[in-house]
């Protein structure tokens, strides 16, 4: 290892970045720093100190009042996991919304792709249909679901909650679908119709690969709302072996004497999954709303 | 799928008629799936309410169960839960809906201006948009409960008294119920309102200023009125979701204390998970549809409306 670094090559001569700067400070439609700094450390405070006291009686040894998670401790997630059956629970979790998100998506990915590219009869019903069922209230279809899931004994099956959750994403997850692919020009399609592809080749070949990052967020979306689901985990699902996190968690929530290092930890167990998606999707948020169907 | 790939990769170039044919009915071959879905678990459970809500109905009792005609009805006339609990939610909705927009649009106009460290801010500043409700609900009950809560670190400090609990009084559990949803519902308004600010051509801007336009003029009169379909539309998708949400109520307050923060909603839920009285639960499911169709039809006059200023 005795190579001689190569000097660097001369740095370019920089754009004269002085004239710039000196315009940003006279130019009247800068906003002052302060008021975007001050209002912006405002919220900042809202949003990260409930995380952050979570996090603090997550890692905080029982016992401790320090504004601070020390003496530091995993004893707490150990709890959960093992104890309280978290490890079940998260299982059952993860098996729900990755079943949700493929059939959410792959049924989204059919009917957005009709809904982009052909005219047919019924289209503006079938939309109707899609727009009004965003207004049906998960609670107000527990007692219906119920009796269908029980006489197709589901009840206390996790497949009850992966249709129940793939359904009411399906119309946004359409709705979003048919919106990205209505972005991507046709004559991509038809290019490759004349060089001999079918419908189905033809999208495989042209779209499927310009449509990754729509799928992207269509997905996230359902996953972020399947993995949080808890009215129809805790209707559907009664025995303990089938419960979801966020069930576990209510449960937990409802003991006389709470835990509370032990609830801060199956808090931060149900957080990481989310947050971990979110970090991925929440540059392409902005962009695939107004890209989407929100505008219409 | 496999009706598909047959059907378009059967040997040879299909003659146009043929394929004009097919063509026609490819459309409701691949919308097919999400309709039957939608009609089976969505369409179809509707009509079982107004059928459930004629019905004495208890899964636990099945050897009461027997038609009762509109006495459900009856019985929700005379509920004084159910005013309450209606009065209570519109309470809960126009609250909510109106200071999340507030805030969300504030925090929009921030965020979208340039300054360093803005990608991380915004990353952060959304970030509970993706939290659950029980989640809130974890995180705002270690804030509120007296053994663990800011209030202990206050009462240390001198300000106020040790062992109490925003939660414990019905007015300040509407409020405290009321910043934990704000935590989570303000991000929603501030992602939909950047995407649309972010649509805004900066040379309206510019050319307002070489009117002689001011700030506040040009929020007024270029940013307010391009921004006005957005609003009307995030709003309304947020009043019926705000509607709709239980399930922060259920495990926060659980309607309580005396029921000073029970949703219609919530009340159908409880009344469905805790007492499984379907039949009455269905009545109640009925009123809250009735409410809801009133709010669609708002919502699409409203954006019909909105399109129209728009053409």
């Amino acid at each position: 290892m005795s190579l001689t670094t190569a000097a660097p090559p001369a740095a370019p001569p920089r754009p004269p970045r002085v004239a710039r700067s000196r315009r940003r400070d006279t130019d009247p439609r800068q906003t002052p720093r302060w008021a975007i700094y001050v209002p912006l450390a405002l919220y900042l405070l809202f949003t990260l100190v409930p995380f952050y006291w979570i996090l603090l009686f997550a890692f905080r040894e029982t016992g401790s009042t320090s504004l601070f998670p020390w003496p530091l401790t995993l004893d707490h997630f150990s709890t959960v996991w093992n104890g309280a059956g978290f490890s079940v629970f998260f299982r059952n979790s993860v098996v729900i919304a990755v079943l949700t998100v493929f059939f959410s998506t792959t049924i989204a990915l059919a009917g957005g792709y009709a809904l982009a590219r052909f005219s047919f009869r019924g289209k503006g019903i079938f939309m109707l249909m899609m727009l009004f069922t965003q207004f049906i209230p998960g609670a107000m279809m527990l007692i219906p679901l119920f009796d269908i899931f029980r006489a197709t004994f589901l009840i206390n099956s996790l497949w009850s909650i992966v249709v129940a959750e793939a359904v009411f994403q399906l119309p946004l997850s359409l709705m979003l679908m048919a919106g990205f692919i209505r972005n991507i020009p046709i004559e991509l399609e038809e290019a490759a119709w004349i060089d001999g592809c079918g419908r189905l080749r033809g999208f495989l070949a042209t779209v499927l690969p310009l449509l990754r990052p729509g799928i992207v967020a269509i997905s996230s979306f359902a996953f972020i709302s399947a993995w949080n689901n808890f009215l129809f985990a805790l209707m559907f699902l009664n025995s303990q072996e089938q419960f979801t996190v966020p069930v576990g968690l209510s449960y937990m929530l409802g003991e006389y004497s709470v835990d509370f290092g032990a609830l801060a930890a199956g808090g931060v167990v149900a957080v990481v999954p989310v947050v971990l998606v979110f970090a991925y999707i929440q540059r392409y948020l902005v962009q695939g709303l107004s890209a989407g169907a929100v505008k219409g | 799928m496999a009706v598909l790939d047959a059907a378009t990769s059967a040997g040879g170039v299909p003659t146009r008629r043929r394929r004009a044919r097919r063509e026609r009915w490819t459309p409701y071959l691949l919308i097919a799936p999400a309709g039957l879905l939608v009609a089976v678990f969505l369409i179809y459970p509707i009509g079982s309410v107004v059928y459930y809500s004629l019905y004495d109905y208890n899964v636990t009792k099945p050897w009461g169960n027997r038609f009762v005609g509109l006495d459900n009805y009856v019985t929700m006339a005379g509920d004084s839960l159910f005013w309450q609990s209606l009065v209570f939610t519109a309470q809960w909705v126009v609250v909510e809906v109106g200071l999340q927009l507030v805030f969300g649009l504030a925090l929009a106009l921030v965020i979208n201006e340039t300054f360093v460290g803005r990608a991380m801010a915004r990353a952060l500043v959304f970030a509970p948009w993706a939290v659950s409700g029980v989640l809130t609900t974890t995180i705002w009950l270690l804030i509120y409960n007296p053994t663990t809560g800011f209030g202990r670190y206050l009462a240390d400090a001198g300000i106020g008294q040790y062992g109490t609990s925003p939660l414990a009084e019905p007015g300040s559990a509407f409020w405290a119920a009321v910043v934990a949803e704000l935590w989570r519902g303000i991000p929603f308004f501030a992602i939909l309102i950047l995407a649309d600010l972010q649509s805004i051509s900066r040379d309206l801007y510019e050319s307002a200023e070489v009117d002689g336009a001011g700030r506040l003029r040009r929020f007024w009169s270029i940013t307010l009125p391009h921004l006005r379909n957005a609003i009307v539309i995030s709003t309304l998708l947020r009043a019926v979701w705000e509607f709709n949400n239980v399930d922060l109520l259920y495990t926060l307050t659980g309607g309580g204390p005396g029921n000073a923060t029970m949703t219609l909603p919530l009340y159908v839920a409880r009344l469905a998970i805790d007492a499984k009285e379907f039949g009455y639960g269905s009545a109640l499911t009925m009123a809250g549809f009735v409410i809801l169709a009133l709010f669609s039809v708002t919502y699409l006059w409203l954006v019909r409306v909105g399109k129209d200023q728009n053409a």
